[in-house]
């Protein structure tokens, strides 16, 4: 069998990327010629109508009070547990945070490879997959050589094809022996930061590297962002020399975007940065380099001082808004 | 209390990536070598958690000699001492790394927090400090950006989706942290000279393989249309504003 870890969100439903670890999940196991079964931390809830409605039907529900935190130790440990009881072909989950620490200590508690970040998986004699590197700038080829297959998914995969409902859903409610003299980490505190249009989520994105020169030269990044509906990002140069805060950093250690525009300014586009913004929909480069690559890379390219070229679209953007 | 921090020596890629004629590794001849940004900051939260209660900051590299470069990178930004795990023919694969580690760390005095990147900047396999954690029956907290020191224990504040998780977990324990923990230093002058003449430790590795195995590195295909200047300097205000009009982000 295929065995699917999926995750639920705050409302119960399962995540975007849940969903597609379950199509994956079915396609190969269309392949193989064998079940998938869904894996679950907590209550049933909607979670078996859900999966009717995908095709899969069973889901194994691992339950334990010391789950609750979804530390990776407690959670790794019940799944090692479960995959040691139904030797699956595979096991599937979404790349990254919590669900991948937990894979990573499943993995890891039966000596069995894992590979991350993966977006294609090929079964066979030899299992195949490819995964992605340096943030997806590169991509790698390697073979699982194990029985058991730990494998995290980037999304964006094949999206999931038709499938015939399954008329029932067999739920098996797993209680794991966990270890109660083990040291583990609690979660002590969940807070809700005020929502609003992040980095990750704005359709915008205006973003200056070393360009930029100083922390108050964002000044007129913050303006064009206001007057596009978007917010500010930055190269690392920019958080390292402390002009902006970590958390506008867009790229391999920062985050990773899609906006509808990315306004790329005085930024060079090394493969770090470009990683981040890469997936945008569309790229306009401000830059005194014509040669620069994210000036290559774009799809609209300014050849300018950032502190010429910007101020002139704010003005042009309030003069024509004045005038009509 | 002390600290060790893990941490890897990678190629410092520019805006191309060349591979071998091989396909199997990134052609480094013309490259400069550094750590990942989370391990500076983890190299940097050492330092300052073994300044603040009177410890000792460690740094941990398994590898070839050559990377003897990035632990005294380590001890420039005021690491204490440093070992490397000495393993020539490394390939990286993440079972054998958390292995090595993991010997190592049974052989060396106890840590009360060893940290690592959450994951490193070249491979990204994003578990090694969990595998270590496991090995060890240590809590493990992953993608922490705040580390806060109490009695007997540590609490971990980490990013969620909306919103924000502190984590409390008896030391000794294994953290994996994030760029974004802290503003690493700059090393000194007087840092790095230090750093120079510093003894390194030497262990060897403990013999273990891994069982995922590289074939090939590819070019992720790309499909860009070529680029359009709009202009130069301020002149190309109306042509941008044009464009930013089509995608509907202003109002016409
Ligand atoms: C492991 C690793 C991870 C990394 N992760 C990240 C990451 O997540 N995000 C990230 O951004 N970087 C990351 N980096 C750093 C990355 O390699 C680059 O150093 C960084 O992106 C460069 O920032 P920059 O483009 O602002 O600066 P530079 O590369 O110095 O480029 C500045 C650009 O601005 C142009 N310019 C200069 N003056 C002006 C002006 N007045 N007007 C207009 N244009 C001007 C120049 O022509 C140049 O193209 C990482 C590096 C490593 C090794
Ligand atoms: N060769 C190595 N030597 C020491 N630490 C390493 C090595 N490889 C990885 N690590 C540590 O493990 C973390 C995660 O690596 P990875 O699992 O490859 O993403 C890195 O950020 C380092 O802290």
């Amino acid at each position: 069998m295929m065995l699917a870890m999926v995750e639920r969100d705050g409302d119960g439903a399962l995540t975007a990327e849940s969903a597609e670890v379950l199509a994956t999940a079915r396609g190969l196991a269309e392949q193989c010629g064998v079940p998938v079964g869904a894996v679950a931390v907590g209550d049933a809830g909607d979670l078996p109508d859900d999966l009717a409605k995908r095709g899969i039907a069973t889901l194994h529900l691992l339950q334990h009070e010391l789950l609750a935190d979804g530390e990776p130790a407690s959670v790794g440990e019940a799944l090692a547990g479960l995959v040691t009881a139904l030797r699956p072909a595979a096991v599937l989950a979404a790349d990254g945070g919590r669900c991948t620490d937990a894979m990573a200590w499943a993995a890891a508690a039966l000596d069995a490879p894992l590979a991350t970040a993966c977006t294609e998986i090929r079964p066979g004699d030899e299992w195949e997959v490819t995964r992605e590197r340096s943030g997806g700038i590169l991509l790698e080829d390697a073979v699982l050589a194990a029985p058991v297959r730990f494998c995290t998914l980037r999304p964006g995969g094949p999206s999931p094809s038709e499938t015939a409902a399954a008329a029932e859903v067999t739920v098996h409610v797993v209680v794991p022996e966990l270890g109660t003299s083990v040291p583990r980490a609690r979660l002590v505190e969940r807070t809700r930061r005020s929502s609003g249009m992040t980095l990750a989520s704005a359709p915008v994105v205006v973003a200056g590297g070393r360009g930029v020169g100083s922390a108050e030269g964002y000044g007129v990044l913050e303006e064009l962002a206001g007057l596009v509906g978007g917010v500010v990002g930055c190269s690392r140069v920019a958080t390292n020399n402390g002009w902006r805060p970590h958390a506008d950093q867009v790229g391999l250690t920062g985050t990773r975007i899609s906006p509808d525009l990315y306004v790329a300014c005085g930024i060079s586009g090394a493969t770090q940065h470009w990683v981040g913004c890469m997936n945008a929909r569309a790229i306009l480069a401000v830059n005194t380099d014509p040669e620069a690559p994210m000036v290559s890379r774009a799809t609209w390219a300014v050849i300018g001082d950032v502190h010429a070229v910007l101020p002139a679209v704010v003005a042009e953007i309030r003069r024509r808004s004045e005038g009509g | 209390m002390d600290v060790l921090v893990c941490v890897k020596r990678v190629p410092a890629v520019g805006a191309e990536i060349l591979l071998t004629a091989d396909g199997t590794a990134v052609d480094t001849r013309h490259l400069g070598f550094t750590i990942g940004p989370h391990e500076e900051c983890a190299v940097e939260e050492a330092v300052r958690i073994a300044e603040r209660t009177g410890g000792a900051a460690g740094v941990l590299t398994v590898g070839a000699p050559e990377t003897e470069e990035q632990l005294r990178y380590a001890m420039s930004m005021g690491a204490d001492h440093a070992v490397r795990v000495d393993a020539p023919g490394a390939d990286g694969d993440p079972q054998a790394t958390a292995a090595a580690i993991t010997g190592a760390l049974r052989d060396l005095p106890p840590y009360d927090l060893v940290l690592f990147g959450a994951a490193s900047a070249d491979a990204g396999h994003a578990q090694v400090g969990v595998r270590v954690a496991c090995a060890l029956r240590r809590p493990v907290v992953g993608g922490v950006k705040g580390i806060e020191l109490d009695d007997g224990c540590v609490r971990l504040r980490r990013e969620v989706g909306d919103g924000v998780e502190v984590h409390e977990a008896p030391l000794p324990a294994v953290v994996t942290v994030l760029e974004g923990l802290n503003l690493p230093r700059y090393p000194t002058i007087k840092g790095r000279l230090r750093a120079k003449k510093a003894p390194i430790r030497v262990l060897p590795a403990a013999p273990a393989a891994g069982d995922l195995r590289l074939r090939r590195l590819r070019h992720r295909p790309e499909a860009r249309a070529a680029t359009i200047v709009l202009g130069r300097g301020a002149d190309a205000a109306p042509a941008v504003v044009d464009v930013l009009t089509d995608l509907g982000m202003v109002r016409r």
